[in-house]
């Protein structure tokens, strides 16, 4: 049903303008190259200091199914999956929010033949751009470190970017449900609190069962499990599984995001 | 009469009347979530970090971390917000305020709320058995100590500014490396030696390790002196270039 | 005391680098004055107002506020001011009762005396209802009665109103000025800067016209008329491709504008006898009072400034 709507309406054109618009903004904003490439910097540095740093202390950590690894290559794919998590976030919450509510953009856009779902959809575009390039580089770092190998980073790839597209879509929905600044407390808080328990920096084998079921209904562990699996070179049905989570997720969120969009811009 | 800097810190609470539910949170329930999730999940594996379990040595590092982002929290957005868009530096300008209370009344409140949290957490802390000598009950002055040394030249920054994506910048370059690499997660002499020095001149290193030889009960690696040392120089510097840069800000 | 005026400037300078925003002025402002800047933009009416406000040091030349000099008594002259800017700067976050509170300890004043105090400007300003909503939802013209409420917290001798009615609708102007008309009658030193005529006829005793930063002309609202205009003023439209200039001379002070021709008289009918006299057949005729606008184009231009 959503890829009929898409048919029916979506006009790559405008929806390149509307990414257009964003490339525009950023351009125009102090040291716009710095801002973007520190970006990268980010997720790195996480890394040496949690995979590097803690993991000198930690050693080598024994997983449920036996395998021994180092700490650094436990924790490595679960940095990646997050900052993909989170850059797609504080793009379409944080700033799709401010748009939306604030700068007007979206009901000067909408004054022109763009739609709604395009609107969302370049907004999307956009922050899936930014997430890509992001993620290029963190594999290389990766790479370079000896933490995956060049084929399996391959594969990491589209998944970190599907991980980056279902949280995307479903922080576009959530921004169309906000009253307010407050509300964004809790999109922090609910973020942060996944970051801490889905299986981030300890196994979730370690988790008393009941987080554990709760953990394993949760999108960033099915992000995390996805892109380690595919790090560590162990395909498997599972990792279906994951991976049809956050399609169901994107999904999901996009016919949300359209339809209280078209009713909040379009009365 | 009322002094104008208690005024100033009277404007701070009452916003935050409107505002607490969701800093509440992020103040008092994700730090102890994190020593959950870190200090226990992470410490099974680690074993020992001089001489005491990963949780007892990672809890003064947390606290020291969450008084440094709790000050930088409150002297960014809401400063260039109180220049730029709400303009209430403006109003207090029109009246008998002067610029250093306005610098006064900020490290008030964010001194206000640096301590509610940092007790609480010490409480924590105490329950899950990671206090080990009574100087811990010294932890909340080191707090103070580095709250101001952080929030101080954090405020001369964001008035210096006049557009919010040098935050960004301030974030990525100078706030997240000092959190990952102050001494919180790991020791700093496990950084290679030349990147030794930056940990060094960071403001939070310092108040990690005096709120470590605190809950510990060992010798900080410098004599006490120096760490409160280097934090007061902070301090005193970002004060006088806040009230400074308010100044500049307001004068013309 | 009561005959030392509240505001003393002599050849006030404010200079941004280059800039010379006020160009050596001279005023004097008495207790229980309502007194006005009027200008164009950029004439220099905001700079002179932040100086006045103690917030912005002159240049050159000599200021004196209530007596004292803001140099050295900044902080205890504007205890004694209430500001309203040309920018609201209200706290949007807090209730309307609370951004008075908050403001009246920026005074000094203890949390009883700001609340009564904020009482008695809620009913003031007509916004006891409101009191305790949120001020960002709230109407322009709500939100200046607030900051104009803020400003009185104090119990000013000297209020600085900045634009207080610009960017308002018709009716929130007019209620603005029947509060402001209140407090000079209750005897309140009213400054104020305006782009609009009307608003300087109805609010100030004496008004001074600023353009380039220097004071062009000064007086009473009717003393400017009769100084810088003619009591009657034509207004003639011609048909189009019809160049009546030539014809009207001797009649009055021409002034050719493009759709219309503006004619300064004493005697309006006479003037318009005088036209048809002549056998010129305008397309239409208006008589009408002069007024502060035509001093004002009269003495800074039609020229835009921005």
């Amino acid at each position: 049903m959503v890829s009929a709507v898409l048919a029916a309406r979506v006009s790559p054109a405008r929806v390149g303008a509307v990414v257009g618009r964003n490339v525009g903004a950023l351009r125009s904003g102090p040291a716009y190259w710095l801002v973007l490439a520190s970006g990268f910097f980010e997720p790195v540095l996480y890394l040496l200091s949690i995979g590097v740093g803690v993991g000198a202390l930690v050693g080598e950590l024994r997983l449920a199914d036996g395998r021994v690894v180092e700490y650094a290559v436990f924790v490595a794919p679960a940095m990646l999956a997050v900052s993909a998590m989170s850059g797609a976030l504080s793009e379409t919450t944080f700033n799709f929010f401010f748009k939306m509510k604030y700068a007007k953009t979206f009901e000067a856009i909408l004054a022109t033949p763009v739609r709604p779902l395009e609107v969302a959809l370049g907004e999307l575009a956009w922050a899936m751009t930014r997430s890509a390039v992001y993620t290029g580089a963190f594999l290389v770092v990766m790479v370079a470190m000896g933490l995956t190998r060049v084929g399996w980073a391959l594969a990491v790839f589209p998944a970190a970017l599907l991980v980056g597209l279902a949280f995307g879509a479903v922080g576009m929905a959530v921004s169309t449900l906000m009253r307010g600044w407050q509300d964004f407390d809790l999109v922090t808080t609910g973020q942060f609190a996944l970051f801490l328990f889905s299986g981030t920096f300890s196994p979730v084998g370690d988790y008393p069962p009941v987080l554990r079921v709760v953990v394993e209904a949760t999108p960033l562990f099915h992000s995390v499990e996805l892109v380690r699996g595919l790090a560590a070179g162990l395909p498997g049905w599972g990792l279906l599984g994951h991976a049809g989570y956050l399609l169901a997720m994107t999904a999901a969120g996009l016919w949300v995001a359209a339809r209280r969009l078209e009713r909040a811009l379009c009365r | 009469m009322v002094s104008p800097a208690v005024a100033v810190l009277e404007r701070h609470l009452c916003l935050y009347r409107r505002l607490w539910r969701a800093s509440a949170f992020s103040s008092f329930v994700l730090p102890v979530l994190f020593l959950v999730s870190f200090g226990v999940g992470v410490g099974r594996y680690v074993g020992e970090v001089g001489g005491v379990g990963y949780l007892a040595w990672i809890v003064p590092g947390v606290l020291a971390s969450t008084a440094f982002q709790m000050a930088v929290g409150d002297s960014t957005y809401s400063v260039l917000g109180d220049f730029k868009w709400v303009r209430g530096f403006h109003a207090m300008r029109a009246t008998p305020v002067g610029v250093r209370d306005m610098v006064v009344g900020g490290l008030l409140y964010a001194l206000l709320r640096v301590e509610s949290a940092v007790v609480v957490f010490l409480v924590v802390a105490g329950v899950f058995g990671a206090l080990r000598s009574p100087w811990a009950v010294v932890t909340p002055v080191v707090a103070a100590l580095l709250a101001v040394a952080v929030a101080a030249p954090v405020m001369g920054f964001s008035a210096s500014i006049d557009h919010d994506s040098y935050f960004a910048l301030l974030f990525r370059f100078v706030m997240i490396p000092s959190a990952l690499f102050g001494g919180v997660f790991f020791p700093v002499d496990q950084l290679p030696q030349v990147v030794r020095p930056l940990a060094y001149v960071s403001p939070l290193w310092h108040g990690v390790e005096l709120c470590r030889a605190a809950t510990l009960g060992v010798a900080p690696p410098w004599p006490v002196w120096v760490h409160a040392g280097v934090l007061l120089v902070f301090a005193g510097a970002g004060g006088v270039w806040a009230v400074s840069a308010f100044g500049r800000r307001l004068r013309d | 005391m009561s005959e030392q005026p509240l505001i003393r400037a002599r050849g006030l300078v404010k200079r941004f680098g280059d800039f010379t925003a006020v160009d050596g002025i001279d005023l004097e402002v008495a207790p229980g004055e309502a007194f006005g800047f009027l200008g164009p933009n950029g004439a220099g009416k905001s700079s002179t107002m932040r100086m006045i406000g103690c917030v912005s040091m002159p240049t050159s030349g000599e200021l004196r506020i209530l007596g004292m000099d803001p140099a050295r008594d900044g902080a205890r002259i504007r205890g004694r001011l209430g500001v309203c800017p040309q920018l609201d700067n209200l706290d949007p976050d807090l209730s309307v009762r609370e951004n008075l509170t908050t403001y009246a300890r920026y005074f000094g004043m203890s949390r009883a005396r700001a609340r009564a105090r904020a009482e008695e400007l809620l009913d003031f300003v007509q916004l006891r209802d409101r009191a305790a909503s949120r001020v960002e939802p709230l109407s322009g013209g709500m939100k200046r009665r607030l900051t104009i409420a803020r400003a009185m917290v104090n119990d000013p001798d000297l209020v600085l109103l900045d634009e207080p009615t610009t960017g308002l609708d018709p009716q929130a102007r007019h209620l603005l000025w029947e509060r402001l008309f209140r407090l000079r009658q209750r005897g309140t030193t009213l400054v104020l800067t305006t782009h609009y005529m009307d608003e300087a006829e109805q609010l100030c005793d004496r008004l001074v016209v600023m353009d380039g930063g220097r004071i062009v002309a000064e007086g009473s609202p009717r003393s400017l008329i009769g100084t810088y205009c003619t009591p009657e003023v034509v207004e003639l439209r011609f048909p189009d491709g019809v160049d009546p200039a030539g014809g009207l001379e001797g009649i009055g002070r021409v002034d050719p504008l493009p759709d219309r021709v503006l004619l300064y008289t004493g005697d309006g009918d006479a003037a318009v006898a005088e036209v048809h006299r002549r056998g010129l057949v305008p397309s239409s005729v208006l008589v009408r009072r002069s007024s502060l606008e035509d001093v004002f184009l009269k003495l800074t231009g039609r020229t835009l400034v921005d």
